[in-house]
């Protein structure tokens, strides 16, 4: 029987035991670790753990220290989803032949992939494992850039973002390809569930990972993690960049059920211009250039356009 | 049980891959999981249908490459369980980088390798190309040169790979469709024997154990890389040779069958010989037995245990001998073939006085013919007449236009 946590509030969030140690060689202000915290808060259940090479990866299992206390492993960049899923698949076969060891639990089967190791190069893992229908769970962490190799630009970084292989110059702008829309592509697997999160948001979070692990079969969960190395703010802003990503709705908090159903799940009071989050961030700071200031009235009209699509989604049932 | 036995008859007709998906199955492996590919294709498709048919209690998946299928292998195998998995060529290549991983992680699992040309050009046929390509891996390589050896090694290959002080996983070569698609007869253990032959799995530092959480695949830099890879190579050279010897004896014993890390034919009173792989061992020996006939003592020496060397054993099988010929079935791309430099170290430092020289042979399936063989005993037994080599070290042999020959 699964066992979900129930913390009430940020102090009890804040002490509350868990698997993911605090030592560990993550940046200061890095929102991988609060996320890993929160989703790993979710539940009382064993766990069985990946990482794909990445920030989380390098900085929280080097030899001869681990910062996790539940079974986890780490193969390369493009496989964390097929390794979980090798997991689950012997899970399944010893539980079948009766060879547990402690055959009254019920494991969660968790992967985590930054957005390089999702979006890029592991996209045909994950694809493959969504369709097979493991009873699993991948988690993007979504800081929109390579960021453990020094902010070489994905298929995640977004329009008008300095990468240093999409650097802004004397006659660029940065990036220049849209976001990838990795919700509607796994959610189009038909997979159970489907949800975009924030660590600031982390009730929605928790809320939305307890669903993941209640469902039967594959779940995708696409976090932002804002990077203060890379996006180029103060670590001590972490929460009020996602506050500001899910307020302007440059990040929209929403969950697809079954491939079809579309939730919304977080409508802020107050929405504010996209414009402010793009100024909180080094990375966007040169299209605040005369001749780049249509990129932001662009951003603005896009971050419309997708609200209104995702309200008549919602609206739709399909 | 929730598994039906089968009942097998002493001598089955069995192709290298038919036999390999019957040891697999009677292996009781906890979890399969391919891709296919040819010519290893059917030994997935064979054990798709025992599942198909309720002859197996294990999971068996099929991913969507051969890295996802190597990946997923990884993560079952450190989950704590028995994991088998077959492929050839470009399937390998694929699956090349996660080969590194396993063994680096040292985790038991058992790959069946039907040897395959590698592109380019596009070949589906045997060769040696595969096989040479990971040979640095840190696999426990076998050599099988016929369906029957192709069951018996796989049995033998879970034994050694699953044991606590080795940890490493294990390859079972096949050439494609020579052995792979060649039905012969082979002898089969009934299903209890085999599997009481491969034994229970006893897992180790597995993931499943709630009690005692574990981490798999860790960063290590300059500080403590070079550690591991040393411990892995040290456990390859001196603890996994033991351990095959060990299990080699045990199925002899429950067999009759005798396999060695080097197998000799006509070797006691050999004065030249043929050192090679695969279904060409079968070749060479037919063509030495002739040659006998005809006065010239002519020998064979196989490869059975590829990874770790045999090095010693290979200085020993050939001490006595005049004139030696090493036959690369892969395109060193410009070099001496692996075989050639293999034996020309373990023979370097010794006081031998043999000759060594080279062929290249059967690419991308090309057929290695008596003749190739004939003429290539005659080149032996000229050399070892005139105390020197006679032709250049490296020859190719069966190619078409003017004479290829290098060093």
């Amino acid at each position: 029987m699964s066992e979900v946590k129930n913390i009430k509030n940020l102090k009890e969030f804040s002490t509350s035991a868990d698997r993911f140690e605090g030592a560990n060689l993550l940046c200061p202000g890095c929102a991988h670790s609060i996320i890993v915290r929160e989703v790993l808060n979710a539940t009382n259940d064993d766990l069985i753990l990946s990482a794909s090479t990445g920030c989380l990866e390098v900085c929280t299992a080097v030899y001869p220290y681990t910062s996790w206390d539940a079974s986890w492993i780490h193969i390369g960049f493009e496989n964390s989803s097929t390794a979980v899923a090798g997991a689950e698949t012997m899970y399944k076969a010893l539980k079948k032949k009766g060879r547990l060891k402690q055959p009254e639990r019920t494991p969660k089967f968790i992967s985590f992939a930054g957005d390089g190791a999702s979006y890029d190069i592991g996209f045909q893992w994950i694809s493959g494992c969504m369709e097979r229908g493991h009873n699993m769970m991948h988690i993007v962490l979504d800081n929109e850039v390579y960021a453990n190799t020094g902010g070489q630009r994905s298929s995640s970084t977004p329009i008008g973002s300095s990468a240093t292989t999409t650097p802004a110059g004397k006659i660029s702008y940065g990036e220049k390809r849209n976001k990838k829309d990795m919700m509607s592509i796994m959610a189009a697997h038909g997979i159970p569930y489907a949800a975009q999160v924030s660590p600031n948001k982390w009730k929605d979070m928790v809320k939305k990972i307890q669903h993941g692990m209640a469902v039967d079969g594959p779940v995708f969960i696409n976090a932002v993690s804002p990077c203060t190395t890379e996006w180029k703010f103060d670590p001590k802003d972490t929460m009020n960049i996602a506050d500001l990503a899910t307020d302007t709705l440059v990040f929209p908090l929403y969950e697809i059920i079954d491939g079809r159903e579309l939730n919304i799940t977080y409508r802020p009071k107050n929405v504010i211009p996209v414009e402010e989050y793009l100024a909180a961030q080094g990375r966007f700071k040169h299209l605040f250039k005369d001749e780049y200031k249509y990129l932001i009235k662009e951003w603005q009209e896009r971050v419309d356009e997708k609200w209104a699509y995702l309200q008549r989604r919602e609206e739709a049932r399909v | 049980m929730a598994f039906q036995k089968m009942e097998l008859k002493d001598i089955e007709v069995w192709d290298g891959n038919r036999a390999a998906a019957q040891a697999l199955r009677q292996a009781q492996v906890d979890v399969v999981a391919a891709y296919p590919i040819t010519p290893s294709t059917p030994i997935v498709e064979g054990y798709a249908q025992f599942t198909a048919d309720g002859y197996v209690e294990g999971e068996f998946v099929m991913v969507e490459s051969e890295h996802a299928a190597m990946s997923a292998c990884i993560g079952a195998a450190a989950a704590g369980g028995r994991v088998a998995t077959a492929t050839s060529s470009q399937g390998l290549a694929l699956m090349s980088e996660t080969l590194y991983q396993a063994s680096g992680m040292r985790l038991p699992i058992v790959l069946n390798l039907v040897n395959r040309a590698l592109a380019s050009p596009l070949n589906v046929n045997g060769d040696h190309s595969d096989m040479y390509m990971i040979r640095d891996s840190g696999w426990i390589q076998f050599d099988a040169y016929c369906p029957q050896e192709v069951y018996d090694l796989n049995l033998m290959a879970f034994k050694v790979s699953e044991d606590h002080d080795i940890r490493l996983p294990v390859i079972v070569n096949q050439d494609g469709f020579m052995t792979s698609h060649t039905a012969q007869g082979v002898r089969p253990l009934s299903d209890d024997e085999a599997y009481a032959f491969v034994g229970e799995y006893n897992p180790m530092n597995d993931m499943l154990d709630f009690e005692h959480p574990v981490t798999h695949g860790v960063q290590t830099e300059e500080d403590w890389h070079f550690e591991h890879k040393a411990r892995q190579h040290n456990d390859l050279m001196t603890k996994a040779m033991p351990k095959i010897l060990e299990v080699f004896a045990d199925f002899e014993k429950q067999t009759g069958r005798k396999y060695n890390p080097v197998e000799k034919y006509d070797m006691d009173d050999a004065d030249v010989c043929v050192v090679c792989m695969g279904s060409s061992v079968e070749t060479a020996r037919e063509v030495a037995s002739e040659m006998r006939a005809n006065g010239i003592k002519a020998g064979v020496v196989g490869l059975r245990v590829v990874r770790p060397i045999p090095f010693f054993e290979i200085a020993d099988a050939l001490k006595d001998v005049k004139a030696i010929a090493a036959l690369d079935r892969s395109s060193p791309n410009g070099a001496a073939g692996m075989l050639f430099n293999e034996i020309a170290g373990a023979l370097f430092n010794t006081n031998t006085k043999a000759l060594l020289s080279g062929y290249v042979y059967g690419l991308g399936g090309r057929d290695l013919t008596k003749a190739h063989l004939v003429a290539l005993y005659n080149e032996l037994q000229a050399n070892a007449d005139a105390g020197k080599v006679t032709t250049q070290l490296q020859q190719f042999i069966g190619v078409r236009g003017p004479k290829l020959a290098f060093l």
